[in-house]
């Protein structure tokens, strides 16, 4: 210690701390003592922490601590409350037919609820968060349903897919690629006579012989009038609304060489009540029959 | 502080009184805290506090009992924070939180009230309602009824812990504990069913928040009405400084009028014998030992007064057993006092002479300036007074003028539009209608600007109108989810926009919400 340097202010009487700048020199004046005190407390209140509470960090995981606290254990809890005050509702969606479930408005909500989150995880990869679709993936939103839109056939949709190999009640249609069978000009005509059910084809004077290769080819999936069929999941040809693409071209496509979309089936990998749920999500959307 | 026996000063007692501020220059920035014993004073200012404390108390821990109807679907407690349904309570008055600009406002009244009663009538709130200076005096009554005035105090803290120091002690400590419980309990009433929360709270049912809460109040109560005191206002409160900057020449501050009483001496009689000049002041310290802030006002105005007035009490007593006139210290502006002072000193050419202020008969001359209560007329207090009137006013009208009947409209943002299969364009709409009254409504909702639009409620079955009709409930939002379906044809009727009206077909009351429909095209 330099205490034969100690140097004292001769105005206050305090001893300073040897600092100097310019002339001025710091005053060591003593901490306040209740800021003093209140560190004193903060060093044993983290002691008394360290003691209570998960803190020194060993090689593979850090000390206990006394209360035996973890944050996982903590939210673990949380997860269990949560589903045990969701078990009432959760068990009678899952004991009740689909029709009981929305003919109880609080039931309903209930299922609305959990299914939008559900289908957050589960089907929005290809339909995307809002339902909204895409080309070759149906929008759920609208009213135009391919395999019917009623919370049952929604149900059976979701449960089991479409054309999905891992499940035998699986929903099954094809559309035969007519390259094989008709020319070139010939679907081109068919195109003209489908597109103009709804809008102005190119050619008009196509549409007579499409008409008629329609009735021959066409007609016994898509129907006479082309509104298609659920039964088998034609899609109505004589709406706004168009899954594998707009226009004469896009018609023309399918009909070469048809594309069919996949959808697995889900009964399987959700369960029961969470296909309930999601059918009457997907019911709820607005296009729901 | 060591206690000396009181002198006898002509036929004043002498209380041996040093103030806390005594030698300014030179003090040290660190001091120890002097205890501080204040004696009870008696006089008008002390009527005036008694009364005070008891308004203010009386407020403060009977508001959240009194009751009042709102009918059955609100609480019936007059001034409530409900805070966990997010609705403020006040008589007649509900706030939703989006009102809260009304606190706000209630806020900037408090401010300008303050400002405004510094300019007019000085620290009043300090001296009289600021709850540091009601609460200390509460502990004090208790400090006095159980250790005896100033002298029996300062002679028990000097001694030694004898059982009856011990005694005394702890049950002074004990009832100020008691008086915090009191006060941390009064305020959580404010925040729940008072009656209920009583209940609960005695049988330790209550929520831990009000627990905590209580023992938080109870412990900043203790601190600060108990221990702290006098410090609080001289080293934690920002408002005496900030006054400090308000105060001017014409603001009331409790003052020592040493122009009549200088020169002071405690033996006036041998000194008028010797033919010396003296003042009015005898030098009893009186006003020193009756000051909760410990200070000696003949030192002049100084941060530590909080304006008690209890020096002018003590002091009056004093003048009014020696038959002098009362007022040697006084409410008076700096104005009066210069002028008063330039007269006694002959404009600061000699030392205070009292003889100067006096004529023959020991009467105040003509020229002496006494307050005139037309000062607290001037411009500045007009000024504030307009600035918090006009706010007050600006609330009374946003009061009056309020909707209790609100609508807000979201427009589905995933997707923006669905395109049907009849080529019919749909979006869809949460309404949120807020109902700002404890009572069940039926409210008519109705679409406006798009003709051939059909409106319908999501989960019911599509309707053909433009217009339906909900019941909302009482003092809640209600949300519905709406579609609303444009045919083909119609599109064109979209590109202004259109508007939600809601109306309680009872009262008229309305709110209109304007929006968006999208369509393909349009789409952002």
């Amino acid at each position: 210690m330099a205490d034969k340097h100690k140097h004292v202010d001769d105005i206050s009487g305090v001893e300073t701390t040897g600092h100097e700048w310019d002339g001025i020199r710091e005053l060591n004046n003593p901490i306040p003592r209740w800021w003093v005190y209140t560190f004193y407390a903060t060093i044993v209140w983290a002691i008394g922490h360290a003691i209570a509470y998960p803190s020194w960090p060993l090689l593979t995981e850090s000390t206990k601590g006394l209360l035996g606290y973890s944050s996982r254990a903590v939210v673990t809890a949380e997860l269990a409350n949560a589903k045990a005050a969701q078990a009432g509702n959760a068990e009678r969606i899952a004991s009740s037919p689909i029709e009981d479930i929305m003919a109880d408005p609080e039931l309903k909500q209930f299922a609305i609820s959990a299914g939008a989150s559900a289908f957050k995880v589960n089907c929005a990869p290809c339909h995307g968060s809002g339902a909204a679709g895409g080309k070759g993936f149906p929008n759920l939103n609208d009213n135009d349903w391919l395999w019917g839109g009623n919370p049952k056939e929604i149900y059976q949709t979701i449960a089991h897919g479409i054309r999905y190999d891992g499940d035998e009640e699986t929903r099954v249609s094809e559309m035969p690629a007519f390259a094989d069978m008709l020319t070139p000009d010939e679907m081109r005509a068919t195109a003209a006579y489908v597109l103009s059910l709804t809008a102005t084809p190119s050619n008009p004077a196509l549409v007579e012989l499409g008409k008629q290769l329609f009735a021959d080819n066409c007609a016994s999936c898509h129907g006479a009038d082309a509104k298609g069929s659920r039964e088998v999941g034609a899609p109505n040809l004589a709406d706004a609304i168009w899954l594998k693409g707009e226009g004469e071209q896009a018609i023309t496509d399918q009909m070469r060489s048809p594309k069919h979309g996949v959808m697995p089936g889900w009964v399987n990998r959700v369960g029961d009540p969470v296909v309930k749920d999601l059918a009457i999500f997907v019911h709820s959307l607005g296009g729901g029959e | 502080m060591h206690y000396q026996p009181a002198q006898k000063a002509g036929s004043m007692e002498r209380l041996e009184a040093r103030p806390i501020s005594a030698a300014r220059v030179g003090r040290p920035l660190y001091e120890k805290r002097r205890k501080i014993f204040p004696k009870r004073a008696e006089g008008r200012f002390r009527r005036f506090k008694w009364l005070v404390m008891l308004v203010t108390l009386s407020i403060y821990y009977l508001t959240p009992w009194i009751r009042w109807d709102r009918s059955a679907h609100a609480p019936d407690q007059a001034v409530l924070v409900d805070l966990a349904a997010r609705r403020f309570y006040f008589f007649f008055i509900e706030i939703w939180p989006q009102e809260f600009f009304f606190v706000a406002g209630l806020l900037v009244m408090a401010g300008f009230g303050l400002f405004l009663v510094t300019s007019a009538v000085g620290r009043a709130w300090c001296g009289y309602a600021c709850p540091q200076t009601v609460w200390v005096d509460l502990f004090l009554v208790v400090e006095r009824f159980i250790e005896g005035d100033r002298l029996a105090r300062m002679r028990l803290d000097a001694g030694s812990w004898t059982f009856d120091k011990v005694c005394k002690r702890f049950a002074k400590h004990a009832i100020w504990l008691v008086i915090g419980v009191a006060t941390g309990g009064a305020w959580i009433f404010y925040f729940a069913d008072a009656p209920t929360l009583m209940k609960s709270f005695v049988a330790l049912e209550a929520e831990p928040v009000a627990y905590m809460t209580v023992a938080t109040l109870t412990a900043t109560t203790y601190l600060f009405g108990g221990l702290m005191r006098e410090q609080v206002c001289t080293y934690m409160c920002p408002w005496p400084r900030i006054q400090a900057a308000m105060l001017d020449e014409n603001s009331l501050v409790v003052t020592y009028n040493d122009w009549r009483g200088e020169r002071r001496t405690r033996h006036a009689k041998r000194a008028a014998a010797l033919g010396e000049v003296v003042g009015d002041c005898v030098d009893c310290n009186a006003c020193v030992a009756v000051c909760p802030m410990g200070i000696d006002i003949r030192d002049g105005q100084q941060l530590e007064c909080i304006t008690c007035a209890l020096c002018i009490d003590a002091c009056d007593g004093v003048m009014d057993k020696l038959g002098r006139e009362r007022g040697l210290i006084s409410y008076a502006t700096l104005s009066d006092y210069s002028a008063n002072m330039a007269l006694a000193t002959n404009n600061g050419a000699i030392p205070i002479d009292p003889r100067r202020v006096r004529d023959g008969n020991g009467v105040f001359v003509e020229g002496i300036r006494d307050f005139d209560w037309r000062i607290i007329f001037r411009r500045r207090v007009i000024l504030y007074f307009g600035i918090w009137a006009l706010v007050g006013l600006g609330m009374l009208y946003a009061l009056v003028s309020r909707d209790r009947l609100e609508l807000n409209v979201l427009h589905d943002r995933n997707p923006q539009y669905v395109v049907e299969s009849d080529g019919s364009v749909r979006n869809g709409y949460v309404l949120k209608l807020l109902n700002m009254i404890p009572e069940p409504r039926r409210i008519t909702l109705s679409l406006d600007g798009m003709p051939s639009a059909r409106v319908r409620i999501a989960g019911q079955a599509p309707g053909d109108g433009q217009s339906f009709s909900v019941a909302v409930d009482p003092d809640k939002v209600t949300s519905f989810k709406i579609f609303v379906t444009l045919p083909k044809e119609s599109l064109v009727e979209a590109q202004s926009g259109f508007s939600f009206r809601a109306e309680d077909p009872s009262s008229h009351e309305r709110d209109v919400y304007r929006t968006k429909f999208i369509q393909p095209g349009t789409a952002k």
